[in-house]
Order: C-alpha cells, then sequence, then structure tokens
C-alpha cells in the first residue's frame, strides 16, 4: 500500500515538473537547429511562475464555463498521465482505466477548452474550437486503429500489460506492424501536440492558428493552467509512444535502485523522440488546414496497414 | 401484491389516465396535471414489474379472450421486456413531470391530453405483448398516437410535411413487419411468440433469411436505422419537446426491441451475412447520422439526427453480439449484447434529457435556430447546467453514461479480432476506428450545440430577454442529470440487470467476469482492460487540491479585474462578431464535400463599389443525398404509377361492375384449372 501511495505521488511529480522541461528543450534545441539562440531550457518554467503570478483580465462575456475549462483541464490531464506507463510497467492508475480512459479523458479536456472557446464570443476563440474539434476528431480514427493495432497484440487495452509484453519481446519493434503503427501514432502526436506542419505553437495573432485562437482570451493563472496542461498532455502522448513501442529500461516495479535507472531510459528515449519532433519540424512547412486531413488519412492507412500486417506477417 | 397485479395496476393508471384526458377534453377543461400525475403513477408501477422480473427472477404470463372469437391477447415479461419496460418507466417519470407545465404554444385543441396517456400505454403492451396479434395491434396503436401528438401544432405546413412523413413509413414499416411474423408463423406453425424461439434457423436457409430482412426492415424503420431513416429527422422536430424526448428516447427503441427479440430470440445461431450486415449499417448509421447532425443549426434537428447515430452504435454491439453468436463464442455474444442494451438506455435517458433541454430554450426563446440563440447561460442557468451534463454524457466522455457502455462496445469489438482466421476479422478494428470517429465528431457537435446555444453573447432580442422555465421543468432535467451520473458512477451495479436477459439468450452471465473489487471497477474479461468511472471521478475531484495548492504557493499578485473581451484589439464587440453554428461545422463541411456537396450563393448588393457593400446574403445548403438517389425516384416512380392507373379508374359504375365481373370469371377458370 505504502509503495503504491509512494508511485502514485512519484509520478505526479514527475507529470508535474518534468513535462516544462521537455517542451523547454524542443524549443532550445529547434533555435540552435535553426541558428539562433533559443529561449533556454528553464524558460517554460519561468513562464508559468511569471503567469501564475500575474492579476487576470476576465472578458465581460464570460460565464462560469471560463472559469472551469482550465480546472477541467488540468484535472483531467494529469489524471490521464497517471494511468501511463513512465518509470515503472505499473502506472499508478492502472486499474482505474487503460489507454481507452487516457483518450477519452484527453479528449474531456479537449471538450471543455473548445467550450471556453466558445465561451467569451470572441471570433478567434470559435474559429480554434471548431478547428481544434475537427483535427482531432479526424486524427482519431488514425489513433484509435493504432491502438487496436497494440492491444491486439498484446490482447489488453491495459497500458501496464501493454508495455510489459512488450517489455518481453524486446526486438518486438522491428516487426512491420509495430513500425507501422508507430508511424501512424507519430502523426496522430503531431496533429494532437499541435506541431509543425498541423499547427504552429509559435504563434499568435496568424489566421492559421489553432490552439493558440482557442486561449486567446486567457490571462494570469489560468492561462498558465492551460499552458501547463498542454505540456502534460505532450509529454503523455510522447510517453505513451515510447514506452509502449520501446519499452527498454522501464522498472517492473517501484524500488527506488529501479526507478533511478528507469529515469535516466526515460529521459534518454524522450531526447530522441524530442530530436525527431524538432527535425520534422524545422524540415516542414505548415500544411494549410484543408491539407491536414491528407496527412491524417496518410496517418489511417498506415494503422490499417498494420492492423493487416499482425496477421500477415 | 403478485407480479401480475402490479403489472395490471400499473396498466389500469395508464387506462385511467387516458379516460381522463378524454373527458377533459369534451368538456373544454385542462386535465393537465391529473393527466400527468395519473402516468407517474403507471410508470412507477411498471418500473416495480420490470425490477422484480430482472432482479427477483419473478416471471409473468397473462393471457385472456376478449371479444374475437378463436383469439387471445397474451402478454409475456421475460428479462428482455422487462429491461425495455424499466427503460420506459425511468423516461415516463421525469418527462410527464415537465409535461406539468404549459407549453408555450398551448392551442386549443389538446392532443396531448388525449394521446399521451394511450401512447405510454401501447409502448407499454408492445414491449409485453408476446403473441403477433397482440403485438401488432399495440405497434398499430403506438403508431398512430404517436402520429396525432407527432402533428399537435398542424397549422404549419413543415408539421403536416413530418407527420405524413412519419405515417406513410411507419407503415410500411408494419408492411414489412406482418409478412415477416406471418412467414415465422408458417415455420412454426403458431403465432405465439414462444414458439418463435429458435424458428428463424429451422426455416429453409432462403427463406429463413428472407424473413430475416423483413423484419430487420420493419423494425430497421422504426428504429431510424440508415437508409430507412429519413421520417425522423423531419417528425422529431415538429413534435412538441416532451412528445420528442419520448420519441427519442424510448419510441424508436421498440424498433431495437424488435431487433433484439429477433436477432437473440427468433434466430438462435445466424449466418454470419446477418451480422456483419448489422454490423455495417450500424457504423453507416453512427457515422452518416453524426455527419448530417453537424451540418444542421436547428437545435432538434440536430438532436434528432444524433439518435440515429446512437442507434447505429446500439447495433454496432448487436451486429458483433450476432458475430459472436456465429462464432460460437456465447460470452463474447453476451458481451456485445451488454454493450448493445447499455447503450440503449443510456441513449435513452441522455437523449430524453437533451430534448428536454431544448424544449426549455424553445420555451425560452420560441426558435429552433441555433443562429438566433446564445448567452442563454446567464439567462436559464439551470437549463444550461443540465444540457451541459447531457452533452458531455452522448459525446461519450468520462466519468457519465455514454462512456460505459461506448467503452463495453470498444471492448467486445477489440476482443473480436481473435475469434476467427478469416478476414471477417478486419471488420472489428475497422468499426471501432470508425466508432472513435463518429464518438469525436458528437463531442464537435454538442461543442457546437452547447456552446452556440448557451455561451457567449445572445444573437437575438428572443434570446436576450429569454426566461429560466418553471421548477417542474427544471426537475424533470434534474431527475435525467442524475441518472446520466448515476448510470456511469454505478456502472458496475447497475450491470447484474442484464445477467438474466444474456442467461436466457446465450446461457452465460457477464457481470460476474466484468465486476472487480467488488464494485469499483470493470473489467472487459479476464486479462482484457479494466475501467473505474467511480475512481475517474474521485480522482478528477482529488486532482483539484492541485492546482489549489499551488495557487496558495505562487499568490496571484493583484485581484483579477473584468474588461472588455479582447478579441485581438478589435473594440466593440457584438453578436455579429460571434462565430455561428453554420461557421463552426465549415471545416467539415469542406472536408466531407463529397458527401454534402454543398451549394453556397453570396449576393452582395453596393452602391459605388463591390468592396463597399450595402447588404450581403449568403445561402448555404447540403444535398441531402438519400432524399436525392433513393427515395425521389422511389416518389415519382409511385406517383407514375398512380397515374397510369388512374386510366383504369374513371369513376364510372358500369366500367367498375366489368371489372368485377371479369375478375370473377378470372378466378372461376382459375378454380376449374386446379
Amino acid at each position: 500500500m505504502s509503495s503504491y501511495i509512494l508511485s502514485f505521488f512519484a509520478q505526479l511529480l514527475l507529470l508535474l515538473f518534468l513535462p516544462p522541461l521537455v517542451g523547454g528543450f524542443i524549443k532550445t534545441a529547434k533555435a540552435r537547429l535553426q541558428t539562433r539562440r533559443g529561449p533556454g531550457l528553464l524558460q517554460p518554467y519561468r513562464d508559468l511562475a511569471k503567469l501564475a503570478r500575474k492579476s487576470m483580465v476576465i472578458p465581460n462575456t464570460a460565464s462560469w464555463i471560463f472559469h472551469i475549462t482550465p480546472h477541467v483541464l488540468f484535472t483531467s490531464t494529469l489524471l490521464a498521465g497517471l494511468m501511463i506507463p513512465t518509470l515503472s510497467t505499473r502506472p499508478p492508475l492502472a486499474i482505474v482505466g487503460g489507454v481507452l480512459a487516457v483518450v477519452y479523458l484527453l479528449a474531456l479536456g479537449r471538450f471543455f477548452l473548445a467550450l471556453g472557446g466558445l465561451d467569451t464570443g470572441s471570433s478567434f476563440g470559435g474559429l480554434g474550437s471548431s478547428r481544434e474539434m475537427t483535427i482531432s476528431a479526424i486524427a482519431e480514427p488514425a489513433l484509435m486503429l493504432a491502438v487496436f493495432t497494440v492491444a491486439i497484440t498484446t490482447g489488453s487495452t491495459n497500458l501496464g500489460s501493454m508495455a510489459d509484453q512488450a517489455l518481453g519481446q524486446s526486438w518486438r519493434f522491428l516487426s512491420p506492424s509495430q513500425i507501422l503503427a508507430f508511424a501512424a501514432l507519430l502523426i496522430v502526436l503531431i496533429a494532437e501536440t499541435g506541431r509543425i506542419p498541423v499547427d504552429n505553437p509559435a504563434t499568435h495573432l496568424e489566421l492559421t492558428m489553432i490552439h493558440e485562437a482557442m486561449i486567446l482570451e486567457y490571462s494570469g493563472p489560468w492561462l498558465a493552467l492551460i499552458e501547463w496542461s498542454a505540456s502534460i498532455k505532450q509529454f503523455i502522448l510522447m510517453s505513451l509512444l515510447i514506452n509502449v513501442f520501446f519499452p527498454f529500461g522501464l522498472a517492473a516495479d517501484w524500488s527506488l535502485p529501479a526507478l533511478a535507472v528507469s529515469l535516466v531510459w526515460l529521459l534518454l528515449k524522450l531526447l530522441l523522440l524530442a530530436v525527431v519532433v524538432i527535425l520534422v519540424e524545422t524540415s516542414n512547412a505548415k500544411l494549410r488546414l484543408f491539407r491536414v486531413p491528407e496527412l491524417l488519412a496518410v496517418a489511417f492507412v498506415l494503422s490499417a496497414l498494420a492492423l493487416i500486417s499482425t496477421f500477415l506477417f | 401484491m403478485s407480479l401480475l397485479n402490479v403489472f395490471a395496476t400499473g396498466l389500469t393508471f395508464y387506462v385511467v389516465a387516458a379516460v381522463c384526458g378524454m373527458i377533459a377534453a369534451l368538456s373544454k377543461r385542462d386535465g393537465r396535471t391529473l393527466v400527468c400525475l395519473t402516468c407517474v403513477a403507471g410508470a412507477a408501477f411498471e418500473a416495480v414489474a420490470a425490477l422484480r422480473v430482472l432482479l427477483a427472477g419473478d416471471t409473468l404470463y397473462w393471457s385472456f379472450t376478449a371479444g374475437i372469437p378463436n383469439f387471445a391477447y397474451s402478454f409475456q415479461i421475460d428479462p428482455l421486456a422487462a429491461f425495455f419496460l424499466l427503460a420506459l418507466s425511468a423516461l415516463a417519470i421525469p418527462i410527464s413531470i415537465y409535461s406539468l407545465a404549459r407549453p408555450h404554444l398551448a392551442s386549443t385543441a389538446t392532443p396531448f391530453q388525449l394521446f399521451y396517456a394511450l401512447l405510454l400505454l401501447s409502448i407499454t403492451l408492445v414491449f409485453s405483448a408476446s403473441n403477433v396479434m397482440t403485438f401488432l395491434l399495440a405497434w398499430e396503436g403506438m403508431v398512430l398516437t404517436a402520429y396525432c401528438m407527432v402533428v399537435s401544432a398542424h397549422e404549419e405546413n413543415e408539421v403536416r410535411r413530418g407527420g405524413l412523413l412519419y405515417i406513410l413509413m411507419s407503415r410500411g414499416g408494419t408492411g414489412f413487419l406482418f409478412l415477416g411474423f406471418l412467414f415465422l408463423s408458417l415455420g412454426s406453425g403458431s403465432m405465439e411468440f414462444a414458439s418463435f424461439h429458435n424458428a428463424g434457423m429451422r426455416m429453409e436457409p432462403s427463406f429463413g433469411a428472407a424473413t430475416f430482412l423483413l423484419l430487420f426492415a420493419g423494425f430497421g424503420i422504426k428504429a431510424g436505422v440508415i437508409p430507412l431513416h429519413i421520417w425522423l429527422p423531419a417528425a422529431h422536430p415538429v413534435a412538441p419537446s416532451n412528445i420528442s424526448a419520448l420519441m427519442s428516447g424510448i419510441l424508436i427503441k421498440t424498433g431495437i426491441y424488435g431487433m433484439a427479440r429477433v436477432f437473440f430470440d427468433f434466430y438462435g445461431e445466424p449466418p454470419v451475412w446477418a451480422g456483419m450486415l448489422v454490423l455495417s449499417l450500424g457504423v453507416v448509421s453512427a457515422l452518416l447520422g453524426v455527419l448530417y447532425a453537424l451540418m444542421e443549426h436547428d437545435l432538434k434537428r440536430l438532436l434528432a439526427f444524433h439518435s440515429i447515430e446512437n442507434i447505429g452504435i446500439i447495433l454496432i454491439g448487436f451486429g458483433a453480439a450476432l458475430l459472436f453468436r456465429s462464432f460460437g463464442q456465447p460470452k463474447l455474444a453476451a458481451l456485445a449484447l451488454v454493450a448493445g442494451l447499455f447503450h440503449t438506455l443510456n441513449h435513452g435517458v441522455f437523449k430524453a434529457l437533451l430534448f428536454l433541454g431544448a424544449g426549455s430554450v424553445l420555451h425560452a426563446t420560441h426558435t429552433r435556430n441555433m443562429e438566433e440563440m446564445g448567452g442563454l447561460i446567464r439567462r436559464m442557468p439551470s437549463t444550461a447546467l443540465y444540457f451541459l451534463i447531457g452533452a458531455v454524457a452522448i459525446s461519450g466522455l468520462p466519468p457519465l453514461n455514454g462512456f460505459v457502455s461506448e467503452w463495453l462496445t470498444y471492448q467486445a469489438l477489440l476482443a473480436g479480432f481473435g475469434v476467427t482466421e478469416t478476414l471477417t476479422r478486419m471488420a472489428f478494428p475497422i468499426a471501432g476506428a470508425l466508432l472513435a470517429l463518429t464518438a469525436a465528431l458528437a463531442a464537435a457537435c454538442f461543442v457546437k450545440a452547447f456552446g452556440i446555444t448557451f455561451l457567449a453573447l445572445p444573437r437575438s432580442e428572443h434570446a436576450a430577454e429569454a426566461r429560466e422555465v418553471p421548477g417542474t421543468m427544471r426537475a424533470a432535467m434534474a431527475i435525467l442529470a442524475v441518472f446520466c451520473a448515476g448510470l456511469g458512477l454505478g456502472a458496475t451495479w447497475f450491470l447484474q440487470v442484464f445477467d438474466p436477459i444474456t442467461q436466457q439468450a446465450f446461457g452465460v452471465s457477464a457481470s460476474p467476469a466484468m465486476v472487480l473489487n467488488s464494485g469499483l471497477a470493470l473489467a472487459a474479461g479476464p486479462g482484457a482492460g479494466t475501467v473505474s468511472l467511480l475512481g475517474i471521478a474521485v480522482f478528477l475531484i482529488a486532482l483539484l487540491a492541485v492546482p489549489v495548492l499551488l495557487r496558495s504557493v505562487w499568490k496571484p499578485i493583484g485581484r483579477p479585474s473584468h474588461g472588455p473581451t479582447w478579441d485581438c484589439g478589435l473594440p466593440g464587440l457584438t453578436a455579429a462578431n460571434e462565430y455561428t453554428a453554420t461557421a463552426f461545422s465549415k471545416p467539415l463541411r469542406m472536408i466531407f464535400s463529397a458527401l454534402f456537396r454543398p451549394r453556397r450563393e453570396i449576393l452582395t448588393e453596393f452602391d459605388v463599389s463591390p468592396y463597399y457593400p450595402t447588404a450581403i446574403r449568403f445561402e448555404s445548403e447540403i444535398q441531402p443525398a438519400f432524399e436525392k438517389h433513393f427515395y425521389d425516384p422511389l416518389k415519382s416512380g409511385i406517383l407514375t404509377m398512380a397515374k397510369r392507373m388512374r386510366g383504369i379508374q374513371a369513376g364510372s359504375v358500369h366500367a367498375y361492375l366489368a371489372y368485377i365481373f371479369v375478375t370473377l370469371i378470372a378466378l372461376l377458370l382459375f378454380g376449374v384449372r386446379e
């Protein structure tokens, strides 16, 4: 029981304080790749601290939806994060839900975020909500099919047993179905976290923006919560991707030495995946909004092929 | 009190309510309160009867002869019927309470008082009838009383058209059912449902297949399965909102009840194609239903299209159950059937809630057009809260009831991949992926429905002056909102209700393998995924401590201030700046333009130059594919045939006498030849 409580709080702390670092690394490394200096690894922490201490401006048109949105988003994202394997193959809240619950909890946060965008009456908010719900809906079949592919090979939607199974057969990621499913999920990751070529996280006030348009009216602590949730969500999807396909170094339990080793592994794998994301971001231009469905259709086809190859090869 | 007495007492209350309504209508009095309260009492008794069958294992068979020689009215409440009776009562009670308040368009003619109790009575009889004649009588009674309620506001052209389409298609459906039951009774030699058990499998295969298709089509029309759905979005929106709630909540579920009867009682182990057909029509209905819903800005039409979507989700569960049955997997079949039946109840609850919410909005703003709403969350806070709960539930988001049944459906589909080596296995994950798309689109649609209706600034004077609805209407919505939460959080305890049903259909109980940790978590089977809605709800609240704690560490400097919406620095936000429902769904209209074939027209009026318009007229519409490509040719075909036939229908008595004579001669010759 005590190890259970320990695992809960350890993962909670990890979820709260590691994701901004990942975001900071992506920003800095991307800047370096483009021969800029970049803001530094710790900038996201400084931003959050600054926003949390600012006094906010609440639009006159906003209702109570405006105030509960950041909280629903934050808690649902954190809860989803507690269900995924980060350091150990046994997520603290595995019994509360598996991969389907994770997907639907993220959808719950998105549902309220989109309502928050509409609540203020700003036309940009509506624009962002509309696009966000569209893109996420189009991304959903590819995501679910890839999840099915992985779940079918392990026979469970429980994320712990998925990682366990993968750990048992360490070269499994080389099988065609796993490679295809990974590629599909990578595209979904890029779409869901709002990165180039789907959305540009670095722009405000561009007519192409999606995520930023929804949260335009938020300020101060509420904006801090939303930004924080966004970075936690990115961390969740990245850890999901690396730990389900490449579960090396995951601890089998929550003992301290094993955790130290798996933390190093986790950072290493996150670093590699972040480099992939940065390379994609730097070498591509942002797609026109109506080209995004084509990209996501590619992801869908990839995951369908992944599924077929589970019984062909 | 014996079960029969409880059941009959409930029926008596309905009859009394119907008689009271008739007397009130004849004596030009209101009588609404009396009718509604008596119906609440009737529904309560029926709920007790249903629960006694489901939980205590009682059964009821009741047969009597009256009036017609050689013909008995017979009724039976088995677990399947009891489940649907329970769903009916769960909706009839809040809807009756809601109906206590007078609608805003109280016309002099009062079809509500006359027909409401009769409608509830006939639905009850549909669920409990146990021979063909009793069933068809109840079925027709239901169709006719529902029609009379749909056309309540018959002064409007749109209402009459919707009603006509409804009654025409329902009659067609009854025709299919008539034939289907006739074939079944030819096979079994009796009109009793009890003799139909597995009768479909004893028939010659092609004959059995034709019967299956006939019954599926007949019940499919009632349920609104695409492509037999076109009456549903025409009739549901024009009915008074409490009746729309009843129709979407439970009336279309009589079709689902009929299918469950046919699939899992009359047909024992159906061929694989039957399951594939049901599964694929389920997927098509779910996806097209939600896509058409997204294009609507009439709040009630939008909800009607969502009924089609949810019927699709139910059929995905049923189709999977049929396939598992064909592959000899009773345990998985039980899981899939539980998913489908649970979604039937869940959809009833949240759709009734949403229709009652839409009714309240209609009551307050006198319009169904979402583009004229907005800002209602400030004028009608309770209605907004309940509608939001319904919207979260129908989008399948945790921790409410919609998530449980969708989760069960996913688990059933996931398990399906392993049951066969043939390519049929691909159907399960593809259905799962399209179900995911459907659910995500439904979430998008309800962001639109709630956001445009309730949030931001009011877009019309009606919306700006809306008033919260009376307490009885709010209480009814509150009851349904509590059901949404209760069926989600208490899902594991509720699941045992399905055990007698799966026991009867497949000989297995699903719930023992599905309930973990004495009801705290739900599992799809040994080793498969788990979920705990109670856990999700508890942790969602507990984790709120994190931001609260953080805020006490990092105290904001200064107090929050209120100001105008920033909107990128544009001053003076008005309702005209807001996103509209049409704009919200524009990206999806473009992405799925192959289906929608959108057409738009922009007319600009200007004095000097086109860059300074004085007025702009914008029109956008999508092509209704099924109406254009299937029903329009059908309609014109029927009309042409009728025109041709007019030639022999000249109206002259001599001609008709000649026809009779010729027919007689022909029949005599035919008889002689035999």
